[in-house]
């Protein structure tokens, strides 16, 4: 069925972008994997309006953004609370609710978190690129027309109205996460944690990192205690390939936490973020603290086990009352 | 060196890094590439993506389906029959530059860092063949090496906030070409006229890890020409 005009943007806030779950297997191209920061609840609002799991988003980050509906549509707004308003009133997060033709959904201000996603029951009408319908903002390709969302850009979506009969689907209560400003995050040391110091790798597990208000979708920058490499080793390595959640360390000491627009990178790496942990980088935001954990590698796929065992109860839940 | 046995590091629950030797060296790059691209042609159920380097290439997998020692097995089985796996050529490309002016504000500075003339380090830049050790960075960006060593220049002590698409610059004993326009350090000699990234493409970079390539200069006229 032809795509037809379902959203428009009035304000796009600091950056919107379009996201699905990320490009793979063009690294030896040098392409990074782009894709929703926060999985987790981009995977959730797919689901709550009946649309795949890796259906494309809305990556919307803090406040200031004002999206108008130019027909009924199914829509579910989960992540970060960026206080959202249709008209003048609250818009309950984390549920399928229906847009009227002519509503105005407003995200007004930062809760808790840093990133929500809108998902549009029936899906935007986006063209894949190599393989993915993220947008990639450094080379300017992928999503919608490959940059940010702008004012006056409307979105189309492929048969919305097959979507409003997801009115009122809810995420159960235990499966929600709660966002603070504390993080603790778990990591498996390496893959070169062992050119650090001693006091080096100690410094990582037992200080608090404060959020650099540099951070953006290339990584998370922290500041605290300096961490010492050994003597012996220079301040750069030969470049490497890198995943995000890998935790990359400069000359100067101060951590940076890989994310998704990178594929390749030349500092050493301490250790890196289980991916269980993953979609919690994308609801950290300027001026929390992070600490780390360390985890063994069979707890990390025990981890990741668990989580997607709740996704999968919460699918089984929604295909028994659909 | 290049290792007599692979070096592995795991890089969290869902990557392992491969080192084949510990020094960036043509003949240690084409194994890694050699490795890599036998992988991709082989893939293992699970197998998310590859992404060669230098002197390593980083596996990354689907841990439901793939682990460390899966992977370590089968890297030794590869090393065992590499001999015998067919790997396609790489490319020899001969890549059109107008150096110095406004397309290349860094050579008068290089010249002078090595107390040569700007003719004569375009000539030695158009000299020498560049094997494609990576590409990385950004899509598209090719690191190729080695530079004569009477051209190996340090970065620029102020990286440049914007770098126009398709210039060519070098640092140390590399070379490379800025896909599209971004933030850069590396002194800028010249710029080439042909598009290094096309997504919609396949495949979708003009160079590839392990392509052969020479550069030549061309008027400013030619590079307008080349544009259209």
């Amino acid at each position: 069925m032809a795509p037809v005009e379902a959203i428009e943007v009035l304000a796009p806030g600091p950056l919107t972008t379009t996201q699905d779950l990320g490009r793979f297997g063009y690294g030896r191209y040098g392409v990074p994997p782009s894709g929703a920061l926060d999985t987790f609840s981009l995977r959730a609002a797919n689901l709550l309006v009946g649309n795949p799991e890796n259906e494309a988003c809305l990556e919307i980050t803090t406040f200031g953004s004002r999206i108008k509906a130019l027909r009924d549509v199914a829509i579910a707004v989960t992540g970060g609370d960026l206080k959202p308003f249709c008209n003048d009133t609250p818009f309950s997060m984390w549920t399928s609710s229906i847009l009227k033709e002519g509503d105005t959904l407003s995200f007004k201000g930062v809760k808790c978190g840093c990133r929500s996603y809108l998902a549009l029951g029936g899906g935007f009408s986006l063209i894949e690129v190599l393989g993915s319908r993220s947008t990639n903002l450094s080379s300017g390709f992928g999503g919608f027309d490959g940059r940010p969302l702008k004012r006056g850009d409307i979105l189309s979506a492929r048969s919305p109205h097959l979507h409003l009969k997801t009115e009122g689907r809810s995420l159960p209560q235990d499966l929600m996460p709660r966002y603070a400003n504390k993080w603790r995050l778990r990591v498996i040391p390496g893959p070169q944690d062992d050119q650090f110091t001693k006091d080096g790798r100690d410094t990582f597990l037992d200080s608090p990192y404060q959020v650099s208000y540099q951070s953006d979708r290339t990584g998370i920058r922290l500041a605290g205690p300096p961490l010492e490499r050994r003597p012996d080793v220079e301040e750069s390595i030969i470049s490497e390939g890198v995943i995000p959640g890998a935790i990359q360390v400069p000359g100067d000491g101060q951590p940076i936490i890989i994310l998704v627009e990178i594929v390749t990178g030349g500092y050493r790496k301490i250790a890196t973020v289980i991916s269980a942990d993953l979609p919690l980088l994308g609801q950290i935001k300027p001026g929390d603290t992070v600490s780390f954990e360390e985890i063994s590698l069979h707890g990390a796929y025990e981890a990741l086990r668990q989580f997607e065992e709740r996704i999968r109860h919460f699918k089984e839940a929604i295909s028994a009352h659909p | 060196m290049l290792y007599d046995k692979f070096r592995y590091r795991i890089m969290g629950d869902r990557s392992v890094l491969v080192e084949l030797g510990d020094e960036i060296s043509p003949r240690i790059n084409r194994r890694v590439r050699e490795f890599s691209v036998s992988c991709m042609k082989n893939r293992l159920e699970g197998l998310i993506d590859i992404v060669p380097a230098y002197r390593s290439f980083l596996i990354i997998y689907d841990p439901f389906k793939l682990n460390p020692v899966i992977i370590k097995n089968r890297m030794e089985d590869i090393q065992r029959k590499i001999e015998g796996i067919e790997i396609p050529k790489p490319k020899t490309l001969e890549i059109p530059v107008v150096y110095g002016g406004e397309y290349g504000p860094d050579i008068e500075w290089v010249a002078r860092y090595h107390a040569i003339r700007v003719e004569e380090a375009i000539k030695l830049h158009t000299g020498t063949t560049y094997q494609v050790y990576m590409i990385g960075f950004m899509p598209g960006f090719p690191y190729m090496g080695e530079l004569p060593e009477s051209l190996a220049t340090p970065r620029r002590e102020t990286p440049r906030t914007v770098i126009p698409q398709g210039s060519v610059a070098i640092a140390q004993r590399q070379t490379g070409i800025y896909p599209v326009e971004s933030p850069g350090g590396w002194q800028i000699l010249g710029r080439t006229p042909l598009k290094l990234f096309s997504p919609l493409r396949s495949p979708p970079t003009l160079l590839e890890m392990g392509d052969l390539v020479k550069f030549f200069s061309i008027e400013e006229e030619e590079f307008k020409r080349w544009r259209q």
